[in-house]
């Protein structure tokens, strides 16, 4: 850490995380999509909102602590290298949490804000609908306008975190005269209400992480659309900006999995395998280094936009390759279940969701090096 | 700015563009690998006058006393602009490698680029017959005679055998070779750069089926994935440069880091460009062959990337 210069201050904010983990951190804790793991990990999310580390960049209204971009990269450097459990809040915190910051009515901040910041809300994301993945535009499920709110009708799928959480957060087309990309409104909703089914989805490791979320008739009030009728497209694209983005895979996370692939390899020091292991760590490293110079570059006023995807293709990649070395040290134990494994199969997903890996070049592309739209 | 470039950095990376894209670094390049060396040498002249070949040698000497991170702006445009001759050798290494030497008496020489030199890390020297002087680093430092010239693939790269002579100084090779090191990553990482924005010029341009090849989704994957490889190499660089800078106990492996990031990221440019091209990227005439076969060459010069894996993963088990 020495080339990087942190003030006392820091310095001390990064020692208060270290030493409040080391007395409350859990460890790793059953799978969070299922009945059991979800309840330990409301309880651990519980645990860090009574801490004050829920949501650290927050303000100290809605229970943060007002802190920097760099102090929260300091929290989240702790946090993963104690080995802490994931986040089941996430889909609220990193996810909905900026939109309704950014475009929320103060009713939307007060009922909903700090709910989500100690499991007590746990959201689902229903982005996708089974005819549209990536292409969002072409979304079909409705909204239809009725005194006091809008009845919901159609289906979502591949709904994150949807069979154990309380509410979800999706675009339904309010107007079909309206063009693609237009006509789409933002809305929260309850997923214990009337007309809602919500059908869970196993996941490659065997946990129901997703859901079916089926809507017959639902009503959700005027006051759970979020951002204005219409303008859903816009609100989305921040939401998705803010997944590929910096909010949600710290480096943390990278650099821990790097330092636990050498302890691995060092049970077999003589393994072929010592180049992707090396290269494993170079990967996070330049992770690590590259996130803090998006920090700097943020702090002193500049924003991120198409250099998420950049960032996205990159921690995706290395996330996989870097479990793809593990299970290749473990030889023939590697098929057995255990946190490899389970790791492994999360990885899997990288490429996969928030925009597939495709569709990130296709953006590095025309908005990095400013190659010609259209052509697939 | 706590973890980037100083205005002054970038204003000396727009400095250095300004006069090699005015200068036909090609041409020189070209008469250069024919023995050749008046262009190659004017440009030498013209970059001194920029204070490149004073930056690590101290004020007292004439130089700038700059920074590690300072070299490494400006190998990262040298390597842009494919500039030949033996750069690292006498702006990176010998700075750190003669004082307290009776060699000592060069440096001011070097700083305002009247004299080259190079230095041979291993059994080749690049430019010696170029060079004023030529050493040979192993655990001592020697002078050298240059002996019979190899063919680098890089026909730009002279390249001379040495044998040892005379021994000079008992030293610590090793913070020399480091910065050695650092600017070759340095000159990958500008020669990556410059392989991406030709290949993506020249995507947007030819035509094929109707339309420009830029516009295919195969096309724009492989540029889209160099990109990437590249903005990760650079912090990397970035950060050896400052480790170096603050002598941290970390210094040698992150220098070994940008070394194989760099390397990787711009051979990946280097196959992508050739790629994208087709076949006059294949060809000689055509100046994207500067920067593919220089690109090979420094792959493999100041350590080659199985070396400084290795390097890599001692210091990190020892660490534990």
């Amino acid at each position: 850490m020495s080339t990087l210069e942190f003030t006392e201050a820091e310095e001390a904010f990064r020692l208060e995380a270290r030493e409040w983990l080391a007395a409350n951190n859990p460890g790793r804790l059953p799978s969070m999509d299922t009945a059991e793991g979800a309840a330990a990990h409301r309880e651990w999310e519980r645990t860090l909102a009574s801490g004050r580390w829920s949501v650290v960049t927050w303000p100290e209204t809605y229970g943060g602590r007002d802190a920097s971009l760099t102090e929260w990269v300091i929290f989240e450097e702790e946090y993963y290298l104690a080995g802490a459990p994931t986040r089941i809040s996430q889909n609220g915190i990193s996810l909905l949490a900026p939109i309704i910051f950014g475009h929320g009515t103060e009713a939307q901040k007060e009922r909903y804000l700090r709910d989500m910041t100690d499991g007590t809300l746990v959201w689902a994301q229903a982005w996708s609908e089974p005819e549209a993945g990536s292409d969002l535009a072409s979304l079909r499920a409705t909204a239809t306008r009725v005194e006091g709110g809008w009845k919901l009708n159609g289906q979502k799928t591949w709904s994150s975190r949807a069979p154990f959480a309380d509410r979800g957060f999706g675009l339904f087309r309010s107007d079909p005269s309206a063009e693609r990309h237009r006509g789409l409104t933002y809305f929260l909703f309850d997923l214990h209400t009337d007309g809602v089914t919500v059908r869970p989805i196993d996941q490659l490791d065997g946990t129901p992480g997703f859901a079916e979320i089926f809507f017959d008739d639902v009503f959700v009030p005027d006051e759970d659309v979020l951002g204005g009728v219409g303008d859903g497209w816009k609100v989305a694209m921040s939401t998705a900006g803010n997944e590929r983005g910096l909010s949600l895979r710290s480096p943390g996370r990278f650099c821990a999995a790097a330092e636990r692939l050498l302890d691995l390899w060092a049970t077999d020091p003589q393994s072929h395998l010592r180049d992707q292991v090396v290269d494993a760590w170079i990967g996070a490293e330049a992770y690590r280094l590259y996130t803090w110079g998006t920090v700097a570059h943020v702090e002193a006023g500049g924003s991120v936009g198409a250099e998420g995807s950049i960032n996205k293709l990159w921690w995706s990649e290395l996330d996989l390759s870097l479990h793809e070395t593990a299970l290749s040290l473990l030889g023939a134990d590697a098929e057995l279940s255990g946190p490899w494994a389970d790791d492994y199969l999360f990885s899997l997903s990288g490429p996969v969701y928030a925009g597939t890996n495709q569709i990130q070049r296709n953006i590095v592309a025309e908005r990095v090096l400013g190659l010609p739209r259209g052509g697939r | 700015m706590r973890f980037g470039r100083t205005p002054e950095q970038h204003a000396f990376s727009e400095a250095l563009d300004d006069l090699l894209g005015a200068a036909d670094v090609p041409a020189a390049s070209r008469a250069w690998a024919t023995g050749d060396h008046s262009a190659g040498l004017k440009l030498w002249q013209r970059l001194a006058e920029l204070g490149v070949t004073g930056l690590l040698v101290s004020e007292e000497n004439g130089g700038l006393s700059a920074s590690a991170v300072d070299l490494t702006v400006a190998f990262e445009r040298l390597g842009y602009h494919g500039v030949p001759g033996p750069w690292i050798e006498s702006v990176a290494v010998a700075p750190r490698l003669l004082p307290g030497t009776p060699e000592g008496d060069l440096l001011a020489r070097l700083a305002s680029g009247e004299a080259l030199v190079s230095v041979a890390p291993g059994k080749r020297a690049l430019d010696a017959d170029v060079a004023e002087r030529t050493y040979a680093l192993g655990a001592t430092l020697c002078r050298a005679e240059p002996g019979a010239e190899r063919t680098s693939v890089d026909p730009t790269r002279r390249l001379f055998e040495v044998t040892p002579g005379e021994e000079i100084a008992t030293i610590d090779p090793a913070p020399a070779l480091d910065l050695g090191t650092l600017a070759c990553s340095a000159q990958l990482l500008g020669a990556g750069l410059r392989l991406l924005d030709d290949s993506v010029a020249y995507v947007k341009q030819r035509t094929q089926f109707g339309r420009p090849i830029g516009e295919f989704q195969a096309v724009k994957h492989l540029l889209a994935d160099v990109r990437v490889a590249l903005d990760f190499a650079a912090p990397l660089v970035h950060n050896a440069a400052v480790e170096l800078d603050a002598g941290t106990p970390t210094a040698a492996r992150a220098v070994s880091a940008a070394k194989v990031a760099a390397g990787d990221a711009a051979y990946l440019a280097s196959r992508t460009a050739l790629q994208v091209h087709g076949a006059i990227g294949y060809t000689r005439e055509f100046d994207l062959s500067l920067w593919i076969l220089k690109v090979r060459a420094l792959v493999g010069a100041w350590g080659t990337p199985a070396e400084h894996r290795a390097r890599i993963l001692e210091s990190l088990v020892e660490a534990r």
